[in-house]
C-alpha cells in the first residue's frame, strides 16, 4: 500500500498519459479503420486489394516492430519529425486500424443481402442505403467486438514504455530508480488495469446481450 | 467481395468505377513512389546499409534470434492450449468451488497487459526470491495471457455444441469428465480451430515483447544490429528484413488455419456445428489482437 | 538446443553451397589488447558464485554490447572488445578461466541488478556505477575506473557548454541509469528522452531529435571516437562515477578475491596496458582508481 500512497503522483501521471495515448489512438484507428473497411467493400478492385494488403501486413507484424519502425527507422526518412508520444500514437493507430477494419467489414457482411436489395428496389442511392439501412444494422454486430478491440488497444499502450513514453508501463522503471518495492508497485499497476478493463468488458457483454436479442 | 451492397453495375457506374480505379491506382502509386523516394533520398538503398546481410555471423545471429522466437512460441503455445483447456473445463464445472476461482483467474489475466505481466515476473518476483530467466518469464506470461483468452475460446466452442452431444453422452452412462474430455473438447477444438490459430498468431507476435526484458529473440537482435555503426545504422533495412520474417511466419500459420478449416468443412465426421455462432461468441468475448 | 545445432548445421551447409557468407569485419579495427596468462588451481573459499562457476566449468560475465571502446560486440564476428571486456577477461583469467571458457551475456543498464540477483551472470563489468542504492541489492568490487557524467553534442553545437546550459534542451539517456536520475533530481531540464541503451540515444542525436546525450564521459568518448568528427564531448563532468564490478550480494569471498586481482593489475602495470589499448586511444590520460574495500 505504501508504494501506492508514496508514489500516487507517479501513478496518476503515468495512467493519465496511458489514457491520453489510448484516446488519441482510439480515435485515429476508428477513423482509419472505418475508412479501410469502406475500401475493402468498395466496388473498385484496386482499392480493395490495397486495403487487403494493408490489413494483412499490419495484422501479421508484431506491434513492437511497428513501434520500432516509427521510433527508429521512420525518423531516418526525414519526412516529418515526431516526438515519442505522437510516434507511439501513430504506431498504435496504424496497427489497431487493421483490426478495426476487419471488425467493421465483418459487421457489414452480417447484414442480410435482402436488406440491400430491398433498399435498391426502393430506389435509395448507395450512400443512402449505407447510412440509413446497412450501417445502423451493422453497428449492432460491430460495437461489441469493437469494444474488445479497444480493450486490447488500452492494454497495448503499455508497449510504448519501451520507447520513451512515460505511461503506465514505465512505472516500473521509475520505481526501480527510486528503489521501491517493485512487486507491490507492479501489482498495483496490474490492479489499475483490471479496474480500467473490467467495466469495459461488462459494457461490451451487456451491449452484446441486448442487441443479440433484438436481432 | 461482398455481394451484399451492390447491384450489377450499369454503364454509368462502370465508368465511375473505372475512373475511381484510375484515381486510386495513381494515388497508391504516388504514395509508394514517395515512400520509395524518401528511402532512396535518405540513403537507405545505399550498399553500405545492406552490406550486413552478407556476413555469416549476422545471418547466423538473425537465425538464432528467429529460432529463439520460435522456441518461446512453441513452448508457450503448448502451455497456453493446456491452460486454456483446463480453465475452460473448470469454468464450465457445476461446482462453484472450481468455476469461481477459474473465472476470476481467467478474467484477471485477460485484463492485465502482457508487458506488465512480464515486468511483474521479471522485476517484481525476484524481490521475494523467485528468480526466472527471461525465457521462462516470456513463456509464463504468454501462457497466462493467451491461455486465458483460449480458455474463453474453448468455452464458447463447447457452449456452441448442440446440447444433444452431451445429452447422448450422459445417456450412454459417461461420467462428466469423460463427456468433457472424450466428447465435448475434441469437437470444440475442431469448431474453434480458426480462432485458436489466430490466437496463436497473436502469441507468436507477442514473443517480440520479450526484447524489453532482454530475451534475446529476433527483435532484440534486430535492435542491436539496427544501431551498429559499422553499417551506419541500418535501422530501415533491418526493420524491413525482420518484418518480412515475422509476416512470412504469421502468414504461414494463418494459411495453416485456412487449410485446416477447409479440410474440417469437408470432413463428414464432424457433426453439424454452428461454427458461425461460436465464432461470433468469441469475437465478442475477446478479439484476437 | 539440439534443434538449434541442427538448424545451424543446415544453415552452414546452405551458406557453403550458395557461398554468400562473408567473414571478417567491414572496418578492420584490430585492437591489440594484452593477452593474459590464466592462473591455475584457483580457489575462493566460501564463495557460492565461484562454486557455481566451477560446477559449470565456465564463467558467465555480464557486459554491454553497444558501448564502443568499453563493451562492444562486433555483429560481424560476435567478438567482444573494449576496456570493460578486457577487465572482465583479466578477472576471469585470474580466477582460472581463459578466453575459451568465458560466456559473455549482454545486459542493458536497466536489467543489470536483476541479472545478478537472478544469477543469470556470475559478475557484471559494464560501466556499472557503485552507489548505495545498488549496494543494497548487489555488491561491488573495485572501482576499476572513475568516470564522470558529461554531455555529448553534435560537433557544431555551441550553446550547450555544461550542465547549467541544458534548460529547455532535450536530453537523452538510458532508462534506469544514474545519469537520468541525476538530471531529474537536479532539475537540469524537463525534456527527457529515455531509451534502453545509449546507442539509441546517439541515433536520436544524429537525427536531431534530441540536443544532447548525457552519461559518463567514458561512454561518450567511445561514441565520439567511433564516428570521428560528428560529435564532441562537452568536457565538463558534473559527477564522479566509480565503475565497479557487480557481484552477487553477500559473496564477500569473491569480492575480496576480485579486489586483490584489480589491485595487483594496478600495481604491475596490466591495468595501464589495458587502458592504453582501449579507452586510451581517445587521447585522454588515465587516472588510476583506488580500490574501495567496503
Amino acid at each position: 500500500m505504501s508504494v501506492l500512497t508514496n508514489n500516487i503522483d507517479l501513478y496518476l501521471r503515468a495512467f493519465g498519459t496511458t489514457i491520453q495515448l489510448f484516446f488519441f489512438s482510439a480515435i485515429g484507428s476508428l477513423v482509419l479503420g472505418t475508412f479501410l473497411a469502406m475500401l475493402r467493400v468498395s466496388p473498385v478492385p484496386v482499392l480493395r486489394a490495397a486495403a487487403t494488403t494493408y490489413v494483412t501486413l499490419l495484422r501479421n507484424t508484431p506491434l513492437t516492430l511497428v513501434f520500432f519502425f516509427f521510433l527508429f527507422a521512420y525518423p531516418l526518412l526525414k519526412i516529418l519529425q515526431l516526438e515519442p508520444f505522437p510516434a507511439a500514437a501513430v504506431a498504435l493507430t496504424l496497427y489497431t486500424s487493421a483490426f478495426i477494419c476487419e471488425v467493421v467489414r465483418s459487421g457489414i457482411n452480417t447484414v442480410p443481402v435482402g436488406q440491400a436489395e430491398a433498399s435498391r428496389a426502393l430506389g435509395l442511392t448507395f450512400s443512402q442505403m449505407l447510412s440509413n439501412v446497412v450501417l445502423p444494422q451493422a453497428v449492432r454486430s460491430v460495437v461489441p467486438p469493437l469494444v474488445s478491440t479497444l480493450i486490447a488497444l488500452l492494454k497495448n499502450t503499455t508497449i510504448a514504455a519501451g520507447f520513451s513514453v512515460a505511461e503506465a508501463g514505465s512505472i516500473s522503471y521509475s520505481l526501480s530508480e527510486q528503489g521501491e518495492d517493485l512487486l507491490a508497485g507492479l501489482a498495483w499497476v496490474a490492479v489499475f488495469f483490471v479496474v480500467l478493463v473490467i467495466p469495459l468488458t461488462l459494457l461490451q457483454r451487456s451491449l452484446e446481450k441486448r442487441w443479440s436479442v433484438a436481432r | 467481395m461482398t455481394s451484399v451492397l451492390f447491384d450489377v453495375p450499369g454503364p454509368k457506374a462502370r465508368t465511375r468505377h473505372r475512373a475511381m480505379a484510375v484515381v486510386g491506382t495513381l494515388g497508391l502509386l504516388a504514395l509508394i513512389a514517395f515512400v520509395l523516394y524518401r528511402f532512396y533520398d535518405s540513403g537507405q538503398f545505399t550498399a553500405k546499409k545492406w552490406e550486413w546481410l552478407q556476413y555469416e555471423a549476422i545471418q547466423i545471429g538473425l537465425l538464432e534470434g528467429y529460432l529463439a522466437t520460435l522456441q518461446a512460441f512453441a513452448v508457450a503455445a503448448v502451455g497456453a492450449l493446456l491452460f486454456g483447456a483446463v480453465f475452460a473445463t473448470a469454468r464450465l464445472s457445476d461446482h462453484k468451488f472450481f468455476s469461481a476461482p477459474a473465472t476470476a483467474i481467467v478474467e484477471f489475466f485477460r485484463a492485465v497487459p502482457l508487458l506488465i505481466m512480464m515486468f511483474l515476473l521479471y522485476f517484481g518476483f525476484p524481490t521475494i526470491g523467485v528468480k526466472m530467466t527471461p525465457f521462462v518469464v516470456v513463456v509464463i506470461s504468454l501462457i497466462l495471457y493467451n491461455g486465458s483468452v483460449l480458455a474463453e475460446v474453448f468455452r464458447a466452442g463447447i457452449l456452441s455444441l448442440p446440447r444433444g452431444q452431451s445429452e447422448a453422452a450422459y445417456a450412454l452412462g459417461m461420467r462428466k469428465t469423460q463427456v468433457m474430455v472424450l466428447v465435448l473438447l475434441p469437437q470444440a477444438l475442431r469448431a474453434m480451430l480458426p480462432t485458436i490459430i489466430s490466437q496463436l498468431v497473436v502469441l507468436l507476435k507477442d514473443t517480440a515483447l520479450g526484447f524489453i526484458i532482454t530475451y534475446e529473440e529476433l527483435l532484440y537482435y534486430a535492435k542491436n544490429l539496427g544501431g551498429s555503426l559499422e553499417f551506419s545504422r541500418p535501422f530501415v533495412p533491418v526493420t524491413i528484413v525482420v518484418a518480412v520474417m515475422y509476416i512470412a511466419t504469421c502468414l504461414l500459420l494463418t494459411w495453416l488455419a485456412t487449410y485446416l478449416e477447409k479440410r474440417n468443412r469437408r470432413s463428414s465426421k464432424v457433426a453439424h456445428i454452428d461454427t458461425k455462432k461460436a465464432e461470433e461468441t468469441v469475437l465478442v468475448g475477446d478479439s484476437t489482437i | 538446443m539440439r534443434v538449434r545445432t541442427l538448424a545451424m548445421v543446415l544453415l552452414a551447409g546452405g551458406l557453403a553451397l550458395s557461398a554468400c557468407g562473408k567473414e571478417g569485419t567491414p572496418t578492420d579495427s584490430g585492437q591489440a589488447a594484452p593477452s593474459q596468462s590464466v592462473a591455475a588451481d584457483v580457489s575462493v573459499d566460501g564463495s557460492p558464485t565461484f562454486d557455481a562457476i566451477k560446477a559449470r566449468g565456465k564463467v558467465v560475465i555480464g557486459v554491454k554490447e553497444d558501448q564502443p571502446g568499453l563493451g562492444y560486440k562486433d555483429p560481424t564476428t560476435n567478438k567482444y572488445s573494449g576496456f570493460d571486456v578486457e577487465v572482465a577477461k583479466l578477472v576471469a583469467a585470474q580466477l582460472g578461466y581463459g578466453e575459451d571458457k568465458i560466456e559473455y551475456k549482454a545486459i542493458p543498464s536497466a536489467g543489470r541488478e536483476q541479472a545478478i540477483i537472478n544469477g543469470d551472470v556470475d559478475y557484471y563489468v559494464g560501466t556499472y556505477t557503485i552507489n548505495d542504492g545498488r549496494k543494497e541489492k548487489i555488491s561491488f568490487a573495485g572501482p576499476y575506473f572513475v568516470a564522470g557524467q558529461d554531455l555529448l553534442v553534435k560537433a557544431d553545437n555551441t550553446d550547450i557548454t555544461g550542465p547549467e546550459t541544458l534548460k529547455g534542451k532535450n536530453v537523452c539517456s538510458a532508462t534506469g541509469s544514474t545519469p537520468i536520475k541525476r538530471v531529474k533530481d537536479q532539475g537540469l531540464t524537463d525534456k527527457i528522452t529515455e531509451f534502453q541503451n545509449y546507442s539509441q540515444c546517439v541515433a536520436k542525436l544524429d537525427e536531431g531529435a534530441v540536443d544532447a546525450v548525457t552519461t559518463d564521459d567514458a561512454i561518450l568518448k567511445g561514441y565520439a571516437a567511433a564516428e570521428e568528427g560528428k560529435y564532441k564531448v562537452v568536457g565538463k563532468t558534473f559527477s564522479e562515477e566509480p565503475y565497479g564490478i557487480g557481484l552477487p550480494k553477500d559473496d564477500k569471498a569473491l569480492r575480496d578475491k576480485v579486489n586483490d586481482v584489480l589491485q595487483a593489475s594496478l600495481d604491475d602495470g596490466t591495468w595501464q596496458k589495458i587502458y592504453d589499448a582501449t579507452l586510451g586511444k581517445s587521447g585522454s590520460p588515465a587516472t588510476k582508481p583506488t580500490i574501495d574495500r567496503y
